[in-house]
């Protein structure tokens, strides 16, 4: 990264690694909530998709404060995480992945949840006939054929915790090489007197990002429709 | 032995069957759409819940509702082969085949290069589902099942989705597998003329019930098939005895109740099996020894019944010797010949109106 300085290149790979880690986080649990909302009947069905749906429709900067009310070293979660396993998140890159991932979990939902969907259950039906329990089942068939779902899910996610502002600030603070990513740096960056030059880079640098990432998941998808021939 | 009694109310629509199949053997279930087969058939498999009810395999009890017991879909080792086929798409042919082989439990009936060579499936193997053909499909979907080594086959209208040449294409398969594994069947259509080559048994279904059932011999003489088949398919189907080639004419010669029939078809060896169906509209009644005609078949035998068949014709029950046969005529020839119950009467059929299917594997029933 020679053309990059330090700083911007410090920038692009915290806003990576709070990303990955923000998606690694949050895959699993999206999986879970939705494949509950499309398979599962139950009552209190509404009030868990309107929970999902929360941090679409929430001002960030509401979500970062409460994140910090919950997760704070005085907060419900947080203070029962630092006594039992020491994990801090208040301030460090771990809680901005944990902020990104909050806000990037109901498009990462959506985008299963249609894949999920569109699934003929008369494949699940098949496998159990052929003696493929539950969780067989789920592992051998599902999951398989909700691989583009899992990929778009992914790549919108990853795109939305790259760009992800307000919840972080609020709830990890602006620390350079731990918290400051891409959008926070360019938000630095026009803070400063005679910074529009470093800000016009920044944002060079995350229309890049950007535009690469979804030509990725443009190329990846036309791979998974070719493999399962659709 | 499958029996079969369960009840189950969809909506507006109320599902209420019972039926037995001595194993091994090919029950047909056979009506119009929608009369509750499929329904019937998810039931057997598990993938649908009975009201009530009970479906046992010989000496395994799958469902009884009585006792709670519920043995689910996974568990019963029930083979299904569906209409749409449901190859699994992110997996190729081989990986389909060997999805099922890999799931099964108990003894191996049937191994990977069996269900190959059966089906005809060695080119296809390395194939991707959506690479295959309708009839394809089903080959594979068929063979999927059978590795799963199933104890049980259901087959739910498999032939549907596929036009005339490709049932054609799929239908010797599903004999040869009847012949070679012995394993029971049950086997859903609305087509009578894939009943007639597969079944030994006939479940006949209408609005949610059984409104008739038993060996195929006895229930092609059944008026409930007549109101759905329609007249024109109405005819006696018997399992007859090869007796050996026709020199003269390269015909087969085959028994049937005490008479002897001359049906076209490949040449096949004395003893065997040869289902012939005699339409009743394609039979020729006479109350004396017919001479000097081009009919190479004529039965004797005697009118055991009359029944009106609609306005202007009769169906003619004749008893030729351990079988029966019907014939279509017009009233005013009942009249003219005074046919009658117990009147002697010669059946006479053209060779060339007669279809023969092999039946190898069973014997008249």
């Amino acid at each position: 990264m020679m053309w990059l300085s330090p700083s911007e290149s410090e920038a692009l790979s915290l806003s990576l690694s709070v990303a990955t880690r923000s998606v690694a986080f949050s895959l699993p649990p999206a999986i879970l909530a939705a494949w509950i909302l499309t398979r599962r009947r139950f009552i209190g069905r509404t009030l868990l998709d309107a929970m999902v749906h929360l941090p679409l429709v929430l001002p960030p900067v509401a979500v970062g404060y409460v994140l910090l009310l919950l997760f704070g070293t005085r907060g419900l979660i947080g203070s029962w995480l630092e006594r039992l396993f020491g994990i801090e998140l208040i301030f460090t890159r771990n809680g901005a992945a944990l902020a990104t991932a909050v806000m990037s979990f109901p498009l990462m939902v959506r985008a299963i949840r249609i894949c999920l969907e569109n699934i003929d259950r008369g494949l699940e039906e098949a496998a159990r006939t052929l003696g493929a329990g539950a969780l067989d089942r789920f592992a051998t068939v599902t999951l398989p054929l909700l691989l583009p779902g899992l990929l778009a899910g992914a790549i919108t996610a990853f795109s939305a915790a790259l760009g992800e502002f307000g919840a972080v600030i609020t709830f990890v603070s602006n620390i350079p090489g731990e918290t400051r990513t891409l959008p926070l740096a360019l938000y630095s960056a026009l803070q400063e007197p005679g910074g529009e030059y470093a800000a016009a880079r920044l944002a060079a640098l995350s229309l890049v990002l950007g535009l690469g990432g979804l030509l990725l998941s443009e190329w990846f998808a036309r791979r998974v429709r070719r493999i399962l021939g659709r | 032995m499958l029996q079969v009694a369960v009840a189950k109310q969809l909506g507006a629509f109320r599902l209420d069957v019972k039926f037995e199949l001595p194993t091994p053997g090919v029950v047909a279930l056979f009506g119009p759409s929608g009369c509750g087969k499929t329904t019937a058939v998810n039931i057997i498999a598990g993938l649908l819940a009975a009201d009530r009810g009970r479906v046992a395999l010989d000496e395994t009890v799958l469902l009884d509702t009585q006792q709670r017991i519920d043995v689910a879909a996974e568990r019963r080792h029930i083979g299904y082969v569906f209409q749409d086929a449901r190859l699994f798409p992110h997996l190729n042919v081989a990986g389909n085949l060997q999805y099922a082989l890999k799931r099964a439990v108990g003894r191996r009936y049937v191994s990977l290069d069996a269900v190959e060579n059966m089906l005809d499936l060695g080119a296809l193997m390395q194939r991707r589902t959506h690479q295959l053909s309708g009839g394809e499909r089903q080959r594979v979907a068929i063979g999927r099942a059978l590795l799963s080594q199933p104890r049980l086959l259901l087959l739910d209208e498999p032939l549907a989705s596929l036009d005339r040449e490709r049932r054609e294409e799929v239908l010797p398969y599903l004999e040869s597998l009847r012949d070679q594994l012995a394993v029971p069947m049950v086997y859903v259509s609305h087509q009578f003329d894939e009943v007639l080559r597969l079944a030994t048994h006939i479940v006949l279904m209408q609005s949610g019930t059984v409104v008739a059932q038993g060996g195929i011999g006895s229930m092609s003489l059944d008026r409930h098939l007549r109101s759905i088949i329609g007249p024109d398919a109405v005819g006696a189907i018997i399992d007859g005895v090869v007796l050996g080639q026709d020199c003269a004419s390269g015909m087969t010669r085959v028994r049937v109740g005490q008479g002897e029939l001359k049906v076209q078809t490949a040449a096949m060896p004395a003893g065997t099996t040869l289902r012939v169906q005699l339409l009743a509209r394609d039979i020729i009644v006479s109350t004396q020894m017919p001479q000097h005609l081009s009919v190479r078949n004529n039965l004797q035998g005697a009118v055991t019944d009359i029944t009106d068949d609609d306005g202007n014709s009769d169906l003619i029950s004749i008893d030729i010797g351990g079988a029966q046969i019907m014939a279509r005529i017009t009233k005013s020839a009942t009249r003219e010949l005074a046919l009658k119950p117990g009147a002697p009467a010669w059946a006479l059929v053209k060779s060339v109106s007669l279809r023969g299917h092999s039946f190898p594997a069973f014997r008249d029933r």
